[in-house]
This record gives C-alpha cells, sequence and structure tokens, in this order.
C-alpha cells in the first residue's frame, strides 16, 4: 500500500517529480499505521478472548471430548479475531483517510484505484490459503487425536481411543425416552446414566423405531441413533458433574420432552452404583433380549417392525402368540 | 384494498384459533376444591378401540371427571406436591414390549402397583398376555406397565367401557411435583395401520399421549 500512485503521481493530471515524491512521502506510513493498529486491537482481543472468555466457552471440560471442543473453538475464535481486525480497521481507516474531501482530484481519482495491486492480491491470497489450510489440518488432527471427538463415527471406527480399558455403554433410543444398557454389568438395563470418572467410555448408540440423537451436551458427544444400527462415540471423563441429555432429531410428538440427565461419578460411586442397580433390576434383566449392539424388532405384535395396513384393531396380529404377519 | 386484506387475515386467524380450540380435548381438574395433605384420586380407562368421533378404531386413554362422567381427554391438571391415586381400568389386549425395560415399574409409591390386589414391580411382556400399554411420565421416571387382557376374549369394543367387560385393574401411587405441565405418553407403539405403530394415536394428545398439568 505503501507505493500505491497517489492522484498525482499515476492519474496523469498532476505533474511528476517533486509533486509526486511529496504524495508518496505523505501516503508512506499507511502500512506501519494500519500493521500497528491491527496488531494492538488484535492481540488485546485475543489475550482477553483467551484468558477470560476461554475457560467458559461451552461445551466446558467435562470429557476429552467436550475439553477438545471448547479448545478448537477458542483457537478458531483467536485466529478469527485478527482477521475480523483486519477488514473492520482497513474500512474505518480507509473511509477517514482516504476520503473523497481529502484527497487532492476529488471523485475522479477513483478510476485510478480500481487497477489492483499484485503485491496487495498476493499477500491475501497467500495469507488467506495459508489460514484455511492451516485450519484444515488442525480440525482434521483435532477430529482424528481424540478418536472422533465425540461424534458417532458409526459401527467400524476408524479413529478409536488409545486407552486401554474402555466402560462399553449402549443407548437405546425410542419414542420418547432414551435408556441405557450396561454389558460389563449383567446386561442391566435402566434410564439412569451414570459414568466412572477417568475412564474412556465407548457409547453404542442404537434405535428400537426412528432417527433419534443422542446428544449429552456437557460430555461433547453427539451420535445419531439409527434403527439396526451400532453409532459408536468415544470420550473420556475428567471431570466430576452432571449432565444433559437431548435426542437432537426430530423423532415426534414428544421429542421436545425427549431429555434426561446423567452424572459423571467417582470410580467407586459407578462400582456402587451399578452393582445396585444391577441387583434392583435382575429380575426385569432376565426378561430382556440377550444383549446385542442392535435389536431387530420382532414383526409379531406391538413390538413389531411393522404394523401392517388395514387390519381389524383386534387382530390376532397384535395378541402375543400369534402368528408372524406375512407382508404383501 | 388493505382493509379488505386485513379483514381476511382477521377472519382466518380468528377460524384458525376457533378450529383449535374446538380441537383441543378438555382438561380435566382434580385441584379445584382440593385441601392440603388430602390425596387426588385420578381413574383412567384404556381401551382397544375408542368407538365413536373422527377416529373411532383408534386405541385411547380416557379419564374419569370428579363428577364420574368419563371424558375422552388425556389432559388433566392436579395440585402439587399431593399424593395422587390412580386407578386405571385397563380393558385391551397385550403383546411382548419392544423394550422390555419398560415391564420394570419406577417412580410409583413403594416402587410396585397393585395389579387385580396383587403387588407388582415387574411384568414380563414375554408370558402370560403381554403388556397392553404402560403410563409414563418420563420426566418424573414414572413407568407402569398395564397388563394385557386376554386377547381372545369378548374385549370391549367402545368407551367407556364398564367392568363387566374384560379387564385388568391397575392402581398405584405417586407425589406429584412442583407446577409445571409434565408430558406422559404409552410406550407401547400401539399405533395399529401405522408405522412402527409410532403413528396416528401415539402421536395425538387426547389418545395416547397428553399432559399433567401441575398447579400449586
Amino acid at each position: 500500500m505503501a507505493d500505491q500512485p497517489t492522484p498525482t503521481d499515476a492519474g496523469g493530471t498532476g505533474t511528476a517529480g517533486g509533486s509526486a515524491q511529496s504524495n508518496r512521502s505523505r501516503s508512506g506510513g499507511h502500512v506501519p499505521r494500519l500493521v500497528g493498529i491491527w496488531a494492538a486491537i488484535s492481540l488485546v482481543g485475543d489475550l482477553l478472548f483467551w484468558f477470560l472468555a476461554g475457560p467458559h466457552i461451552p461445551p466446558g471440560t467435562m470429557t476429552s471430548a467436550a475439553g477438545g471442543a471448547q479448545f478448537d473453538f477458542n483457537v478458531l475464535f483467536i485466529i478469527a479475531v485478527p482477521v475480523v481486525v483486519a477488514v473492520w480497521v482497513y474500512m474505518g481507516y480507509a473511509l477517514f483517510t482516504w476520503r473523497a474531501s481529502r484527497v487532492p482530484g476529488g471523485p475522479e481519482v477513483r478510476r485510478q484505484f480500481q487497477r489492483g495491486h499484485t503485491g496487495v492480491q498476493a499477500w491475501f491470497i497467500g495469507t488467506t490459503t495459508v489460514i484455511v489450510m492451516g485450519l484444515f489440518i488442525f480440525g482434521t488432527a483435532e477430529l482424528i487425536i481424540p478418536a472422533g471427538a465425540g461424534g458417532g463415527e458409526g459401527p467400524n471406527p476408524i479413529w478409536t481411543p488409545t486407552s486401554g480399558t474402555v466402560l462399553p455403554v449402549q443407548v437405546i433410543a425410542q419414542q420418547w425416552k432414551f435408556s441405557y444398557r450396561y454389558p460389563t454389568f449383567g446386561g442391566f438395563e435402566t434410564d439412569q446414566l451414570y459414568l466412572p470418572d477417568n475412564t474412556t467410555i465407548a457409547f453404542h448408540v442404537t434405535s428400537l423405531d426412528v432417527i433419534h440423537d443422542f446428544w449429552a451436551y456437557q460430555l461433547g458427544v453427539k451420535a445419531d441413533a439409527n434403527p439396526q444400527q451400532d453409532n459408536v462415540a468415544y470420550t473420556t471423563t475428567s471431570q466430576l458433574g452432571s449432565f444433559t441429555v437431548r435426542c437432537d432429531e426430530l423423532c415426534g410428538l414428544w421429542h421436545g420432552s425427549m431429555f434426561n440427565y446423567g452424572k459423571v461419578v467417582s470410580k467407586t460411586a459407578f462400582e456402587q452404583w451399578a452393582s445396585r442397580t444391577e441387583a434392583a433390576l435382575a429380575a426385569n434383566t432376565k426378561n430382556l433380549p440377550a444383549f446385542s449392539w442392535t435389536y431387530v424388532p420382532d414383526a409379531n405384535g406391538a413390538d413389531g417392525s411393522y404394523y401392517p395396513d388395514n387390519v381389524d384393531p383386534y387382530s390376532k396380529v397384535e395378541t402375543y402368540g400369534a402368528q408372524k404377519v406375512t407382508f404383501k | 384494498m388493505v382493509a379488505s386484506a386485513l379483514a381476511l387475515a382477521a377472519g382466518l386467524a380468528v377460524m384458525t384459533a376457533m378450529a383449535f380450540i374446538a380441537t383441543t380435548p378438555a382438561t380435566v381438574d382434580f385441584s379445584a376444591g382440593h385441601r392440603a395433605g388430602q390425596p387426588v384420586n385420578v381413574t383412567f380407562q384404556t381401551v382397544g378401540s375408542y368407538g365413536s368421533g373422527t377416529h373411532a378404531s383408534w386405541v385411547s386413554y380416557e379419564i374419569q371427571a370428579p363428577s364420574g362422567q368419563w371424558v375422552h381427554t388425556t389432559l388433566w391438571q392436579v395440585p402439587a406436591h399431593t399424593r395422587i391415586n390412580v386407578t386405571i381400568e385397563q380393558f385391551d389386549s397385550g403383546s411382548p414390549l419392544r423394550n422390555q425395560e419398560i415391564g420394570q415399574v419406577t417412580g410409583t409409591l413403594g416402587g410396585y402397583m397393585l395389579l387385580n390386589g396383587k403387588r407388582v414391580s415387574v411384568v414380563n411382556s414375554n408370558s402370560g398376555n403381554g403388556v397392553a400399554h404402560t403410563f409414563s411420565i418420563p420426566n418424573l421416571g414414572l413407568n407402569v406397565p398395564l397388563y394385557g387382557v386376554n386377547g381372545n376374549a369378548n374385549l370391549c369394543g367402545a368407551a367407556p367401557c364398564t367392568t363387566s367387560s374384560p379387564h385388568n385393574l391397575i392402581k398405584f401411587s405417586f407425589t406429584s411435583p412442583g407446577p409445571g405441565s409434565y408430558p406422559w405418553q404409552c410406550f407401547v407403539p400401539c399405533g395399529l395401520g401405522f408405522l412402527y405403530g409410532n403413528g396416528g394415536p401415539m402421536q395425538t394428545v387426547g389418545y395416547m399421549d397428553g399432559f399433567m398439568k401441575v398447579v400449586a
């Protein structure tokens, strides 16, 4: 920008020589001034955000996935701040410094500034390319290193945790509730979700009817619940406390009420809760189907996958023990 | 021109409001005249088909008002922090549950229900007559599976049913929470003729879903 033609030396309306030199020296301070203003505001903005707001950015630090999401957001923010500041500072500076009434030659000089500037263009393309490619590499690494960053990876996860001990918890969604099955504790199923602290959890998310979505907000975990699919999401707990689970896929009338609360407790408290719950639910656990990563609803009755149309409400189709329905 | 458009818009708004009011089920109020410390008694019926109205073939709940009249609704109002004694006359046939987890009685006082006078905490839906419906308020952790009637029996086909028809009598109690509206529902996908059984009455307030309104 320091070498940009001034209205008089490039426009052909003024004289060359002494006048051009004068104008050049008059515009020579723009770049240092702009960079100085931009750097100062950006630095202050970034520092304020990183130290004051950053630690409080949701979803918090209850798990590795949540902490990772918070870190990623904060990194993106401090990269975005200088970009936004650059735009705003340049715009404000230009509006004030190069407004028509301050430039010799008036509005006629605008034509000369529309010619472009190779240096500025190269700088712009180079800088934005570096930023975008850097963020691409950063984002990819942040997805791979924490084993999917709390997102559902499908039945065969590409990225698995390095921890040797993983607690599997099956999340079963249905209209309109979540229930949780603990295969390592006799396969009991409950609508309470308790997790031990400092433990890697493998959520196996599935559905018994329509598509739901398991969104444990403070855990930074979010995975679709699809019927007859085992969608696996990993995270490692790192902080005691309560968290909220919501369905994040429109799933019918009570979708808005499809939520519950979970707890991350100490390992000892978890063991006690799991043993106590396993014993309390033993009478019902023996009635559950054998543990499986997915469940295929039987076509017989209200547990069936599909109800046939045009069936008498009193048909044996909906009666326990009836013949399996043949679909036309 | 503008006045005509405004008049048309106002007319449509009024018609929409009237249609909404006309189709919203009534709320049965059990809070009026309630004395502190006294329990509230609420009686429901579950029927395999309501037998009349727009959706005569749909399965449905209905509620008995304090006056004794049966009301086709799933909206009811109770006082907060009060013992609610629930009686359900269950007239429908059953089946295995899609998720046997809801065969467990939860959230009731004592953790059980009385099924035809017998204390029960778990219903194995894979045996006997199976489970017809559930009475569930998920946000309160309340779930009561309603044991089915033998499907080969001469079932009641139109509400309100009388106790001369084959039925099961389920009783349980719970304590109402603080003021608010609490969705409740049946967890058995009993919408016969709909995909996964989850359409129709399962998605319609007044049939198998509703609100328990709790007032101070």
